[in-house]
């Protein structure tokens, strides 16, 4: 079943379009990824879909409710782990999670009961009662997640969740997602790190200046724009207008980064190795999702 | 399903939560000022003055002080404690993301910006009427009316907020406005030795019909200009409440 539904979405800021034109389907109990670079128009979608920001175009359904005219009814089953830390830091962990509640109008009792669940799941028990700047990065982050199950969405919103955390952090973070979507927890998650999409993600879209430039699962992805074989080439001083020639002669296509070269679909076989190993290091490798997401967003590095 | 109208009570109730973390130092901050102010000049500058409208000078201003620091506790409220909680700790944009919307917050903390006044001339006028500066039991209405004060100047500073590009630009509001107003309402000399277009002009500062209302409350002595206090009041509070609104929107919906 689908449960949210964009259809030419539209969204500007003065002089910066930032969704230019959105369609996009995600169904009930889904891991959904939001892939793009900064400025992609990942994070202006999720704000629309918690209906903080009105949109200039288009319609987006939210369990066949319309997010410009049922704001309220639609956040009540819904919740956001934003990108940016704001817990409030004038009250405990506790008192952020049992004000939280107060927002959703849970009973005390049942806020209380709840809090004490989510902050065990997300391992945070042990400060109940520690005021939020005493907690390191890592804990502010889960109980970011503590806080938006509060409410026991159907639908969570994760805007880039592991962005910062040391990989133990990350691992415990995905575990806990993983859990999540066990329970039928549908997730949308926008996230600049390609092995947490290619792991948690059921599908994905990667975004690029407003728009959607790819759609599926992470390996039929991969497959469809890169094929099974990459060779990865890193060009010795003075030897790239030898390189360039013999990629050329040999039909290839490829993708330069830096000094980097990235030949699609191509096996040891489609060489004479003991000349190529005098043109650069060749590794070859099975490709990525991040291959895809270089190759389809563009080399350029945005801001 | 409740209606949507209690929605801006859980963002006071968010307020008064954090009150409770720090409500000793707070209580003590809010009254040391008026109290130091109220003491120094009182008995300072009116060893001085003998009396004026036949009351003795501390009584004089005892009840004025009542509304100059139900100004500033509102004013601080919705300049430095809104924009902290709106830029720096991103509070509303995470209240937002659950079923409070924009306008509950705003009108949250105008609310609580009321709230605020309240305290704060409850507990001047607690100490007043200790020092025997009240003579009628009317008095309890600066109460009520310090929250529709802290209602009209909570509005105020909101809009001023609501255009604050950063915390130094208060300054400008503050000796613009709060403190020209402080001294400009008849807190601390009677208006009638100005001249006429001065008296005129401290109409335009909301401060004054406040100012009159509580030193009339304090004495119980009711006159007719005081309704007309009372309605430049509820004016300005109306005005300021939807600009208020309005300006804030702006700046938060994009």
């Amino acid at each position: 079943m689908i449960i949210i539904k964009a259809s030419k979405l539209v969204k500007k800021y003065k002089d910066v379009v930032a969704l230019d034109g959105v369609d996009m389907e995600i169904a009930e109990g889904e891991c959904f990824g939001l892939l793009g670079p900064n400025g992609a128009g990942k994070t202006t979608f999720i704000r629309i879909v918690m209906s903080m920001s009105p949109l200039n175009g288009g319609q987006l359904l939210v369990a066949g409710k319309d997010v410009s005219k049922n704001g309220r009814e639609i956040k009540r089953m819904m919740s956001l782990a934003p990108q940016v830390d704001n817990l409030d830091p004038d009250l405990t962990v506790l008192q952020n999670l049992l004000t939280y509640a107060r927002y959703y109008d849970i009973p005390r009792a049942e806020a209380r009961k709840r809090a004490a669940e989510n902050l065990a799941f997300m391992n945070l028990q042990e400060k109940l009662h520690a005021n939020i700047d005493e907690l390191s990065g890592g804990m502010k982050r889960r109980l970011i997640i503590a806080r938006a199950l509060i409410n026991e969405p159907k639908i969570i919103l994760l805007d880039e969740p592991t962005t910062g955390l040391d990989p133990q952090t990350r691992h415990l973070v995905w575990q806990k997602l993983k859990l999540l979507r066990e329970k039928g927890v549908t997730q949308i998650l926008s996230t600049q790190n390609m092995e947490e999409a290619a792991r948690l993600c059921d599908r994905l879209v990667i975004m690029n200046e407003g728009r959607i430039v790819a759609e599926g699962r992470p390996l039929d992805l991969i497959h469809r724009h890169m094929g099974k074989q990459l060779t990865e080439i890193a060009v010795f001083p003075g030897k790239k207008e030898e390189l360039l020639a013999l990629l050329q002669a040999k039909g290839l296509s490829w993708q330069q980064i830096e000094n980097s070269f990235r030949v699609f679909d191509s096996r040891p076989q489609d060489f004479d190795t003991g000349y190529l190993l005098t043109l650069g290091d060749v590794s070859f490798r099975a490709p990525t999702l991040e291959d895809v997401f270089l190759k389809l967003t563009g080399r350029t590095l945005l801001e | 399903m409740m209606g949507a109208i209690h929605y801006p009570f859980r963002v006071w109730q968010r307020n008064l939560s954090v009150f409770f973390r720090v409500w000793k130092p707070e209580l003590a901050f809010s009254l040391a000022e008026p109290v130091f102010v109220l003491v120094v000049m009182g008995l300072g500058l009116g060893s001085l003055i003998g009396s004026i409208e036949g009351k003795s000078y501390i009584q004089f201003i005892g009840p004025g002080i009542i509304a100059g620091y139900a100004m500033y506790s509102s004013a601080a409220e919705c300049t430095y404690g809104s924009f902290t909680r709106m830029k720096i700790q991103k509070t509303y944009d995470a209240i937002i993301a659950t079923p409070v919307n924009v306008q509950d917050v705003i009108i949250g903390e105008i609310l609580w910006g009321a709230t605020r006044s309240m305290i704060t001339s409850g507990m001047v006028l607690a100490v007043i009427s200790v020092l025997g500066m009240v003579s009628s039991p009317w008095a309890l209405l600066i109460i009520p009316l310090s929250f529709l004060a802290g209602l009209m100047f909570s509005s105020i500073s909101l809009l001023y907020t609501s255009i604050a590009p950063s915390y130094y630009t208060f300054n400008y509001f503050y000796t613009v406005f709060i403190t020209p107003m402080y001294f400009f309402s008849g807190i601390f000399f009677p208006l009638t030795n100005f001249p006429r277009i001065v008296q005129d002009l401290s109409w335009l500062a909301p401060l004054t019909p406040v100012a009159k209302l509580t030193r009339a409350m304090a004495g119980g002595r009711w006159s007719d200009d005081l309704f007309l206090s009372l309605a430049v009041i509820v004016v300005v509070t109306g005005i300021f409440f939807f600009l208020a609104l309005k300006s804030m929107k702006r700046r938060l919906v994009k």
